[in-house]
């Protein structure tokens, strides 16, 4: 791993052998990775490869069978409040009663917290928060009355307003279209300067601009780094696959700048 | 209906069906967003077991149901929280259980036998003044406890796996909001039946769903529409000698397709400003 980047400093993720597996059936085998300080590291894979157990791990909400998880060089668990989650949009109700602020505010519990003292101050984190994904105009909108984009960019705000140092997001443009998700991505480019990003995609057009590494999850992991991304621009798709991995397709007219993962080693 | 309310029975009955209107308006805010229903029917329909136990064995009346529908209560909500896919039948199980133990119980205690009817459709013209109060004491500390958590069940009942990383006690506050639900259910199927309990804990919530903008409005919103269908059901009952229960339950079915109705031929202005502004 090549450590050319000068941001990046301290692994804020620090993973070592870590097994996970479901109703006994193996999910996570042997993972090992370490996410620095600045990275904007996209997990990608086929479904059901273990992309969101592993970020659920991360956030704690998982316990590892073997192996040790480490986040901020802490036990996932207990940091978990510290940690800007951006969940899968479609688990969520969007009939909710709830405007885009009140969402937003739910970023504001913490453990223990039950009255608020400074409701003003949350109030104004909120929007402050809002305003800086650019949704000021939509804070008293019902959360169903937003378009697909609206509505994460709406749960980054929540994500962001207690200032983490990590992102973590989950398959964050299902549901929003193509021009959405440029302007998605070059929202979290813009974020990835103060904070460091784990986005779980299935999605290529993440790992073609936008991001600095791509983990490949499908039961194991592995690791690119950025030079070695953009290192093989010219060549060919290369899905970036051993025999088990992602078997990825990469379908284009041209005049897109490819990236291309080198074979894993194994 | 001026001159209904001379009689105490009236009165009694206008107010305990105004009481379950604001206690199933909260209750039923919590449940339809929550989308757990079905789970409700089954904590109201368990809850005769516990009537079947009491005439059996003879334990105190309340107790025994209350005991009962709490047990009931906590293995759904455990169910649900740990095995969801499988949630709903468990759910069906237990209720058709509950039901039939009841019922056999009842069939083998000699003297008299509580009529299922009565516990369908409740006695609301015989409410004694003593289940007014406990109803109010218990509305009083259902309003307390949603008001203590109510952030907390916000963010649960929104999105449950980002309420769990921002560290509210998600397991505990699911078994206490399951708990307060199975509370409420015994105590107003008492007064009002229990049919009309379903009623009023998911008609007015999901009419209010499509316009309050925070959970607290639908709250007071279905609280308001439960009084409102009360009043006019118990007036048309009152007015053409028909059963009470049954009449606020037509009141508010009718009300529910009229709104069904109006929804569907007048398009949503909401919905159509949203999609002209460009993103």
């Amino acid at each position: 791993m090549h450590l050319n980047d000068i941001e990046m400093c301290d692994p804020i993720i620090q993973i070592a052998d870590l097994d996970f597996a479901y109703h006994g059936q193996s999910v996570l085998q042997d993972v090992n990775l370490e996410v620095l300080e600045g990275d904007f590291i996209a997990m990608i894979g086929p479904n059901g490869g273990g992309k969101t157990t592993l970020l659920k791990l991360m956030l704690g909400l998982l316990k590892p069978d073997r192996g040790r998880i480490r986040v901020m060089g802490k036990p996932a668990t207990s940091v978990s409040h510290h940690i800007g989650y951006v969940p899968q949009d479609v688990h969520i109700n969007r009939r909710f009663p709830i405007t885009a602020l009140d969402v937003v505010l739910m970023g504001k519990l913490a453990p223990g917290k039950r009255w608020s003292k400074n409701a003003e101050q949350d109030r104004r984190d909120a929007l402050e928060a809002l305003d800086r994904i650019d949704m000021a105009d939509y804070t008293h909108r019902r959360i169903g009355e937003l378009s697909g984009g609206q509505r994460q960019r709406v749960f980054i705000a929540r994500a962001l307003v207690t200032r983490p140092r990590l992102l973590l997001l989950d398959e964050p443009t299902a549901s929003i279209d193509s021009k959405g998700q440029t302007d998605f991505y070059l929202l979290l480019k813009r974020l990835n300067r103060e904070v460091t990003i784990v986005v779980v995609s299935h999605d290529l057009l993440v790992i073609s601009t936008y991001v600095k590494s791509v983990a490949c999850v499908n039961r194991r992991l592995h690791y690119h780094h950025q030079a070695e991304i953009t290192g093989d621009m010219l060549e060919t798709m290369y899905p970036c696959t051993v025999e088990e991995a992602c078997p990825v397709e990469l379908v284009t007219h041209g005049h897109l700048p490819h990236r291309v993962l080198k074979h894993h080693k194994e | 209906m001026v001159e209904a309310l001379q009689f105490e029975f009236m009165r009694n009955a206008m107010a305990a069906g105004l009481l379950a209107s604001v206690i199933c308006g909260i209750m039923g805010t919590l449940v339809v967003v929550n989308r757990i229903v079905f789970l409700s029917g089954g904590i109201a329909h368990a809850a005769y077991g516990g009537i079947g136990m009491a005439f059996y064995f003879g334990w105190p009346y309340l107790a025994s149901t209350l005991g009962f529908s709490l047990g009931a209560a906590m293995v759904m909500a455990a169910v649900t929280l740990n095995a969801k896919h499988r949630a709903d039948t468990i759910i069906g199980v237990i209720w058709a259980l509950g039901m039939a133990c009841g019922i056999i119980l009842i069939d083998l205690s000699p003297g008299y036998n509580v009529d299922l009817m009565s516990y369908l459709f409740g006695s609301i013209l015989t409410v004694p003044d003593a289940d007014l109060w406990i109803m109010v004491a218990m509305g009083l500390f259902i309003v307390g406890l949603v008001a203590v958590y109510y952030k907390d069940l916000l963010a649960l009942s929104y999105d449950e796996e980002f309420a769990r990383i921002r560290g509210v006690p998600v397991t505990a506050l699911y078994f206490l909001l399951i708990g307060m639900l199975a509370v409420t259910v015994v105590m107003v199927i008492q007064v009002v039946g229990l049919i009309l309990v379903i009623a009023l804990l998911t008609i007015p919530p999901f009419i209010m769903e499509k316009y309050a903008r925070s959970m607290l409005q639908m709250m007071i919103g279905s609280s308001v529409l439960g009084v409102l269908f009360t009043i006019v059901g118990l007036w048309i009952s009152y007015a053409f000698d028909l059963t009470s229960g049954a009449s606020i339950i037509m009141v508010a079915g009718i009300f529910f397709f009229l709104n069904l109705l109006v929804e569907r031929l007048i398009p949503d202005r909401r919905k159509s400003a949203t999609s002209l502004i460009p993103e």
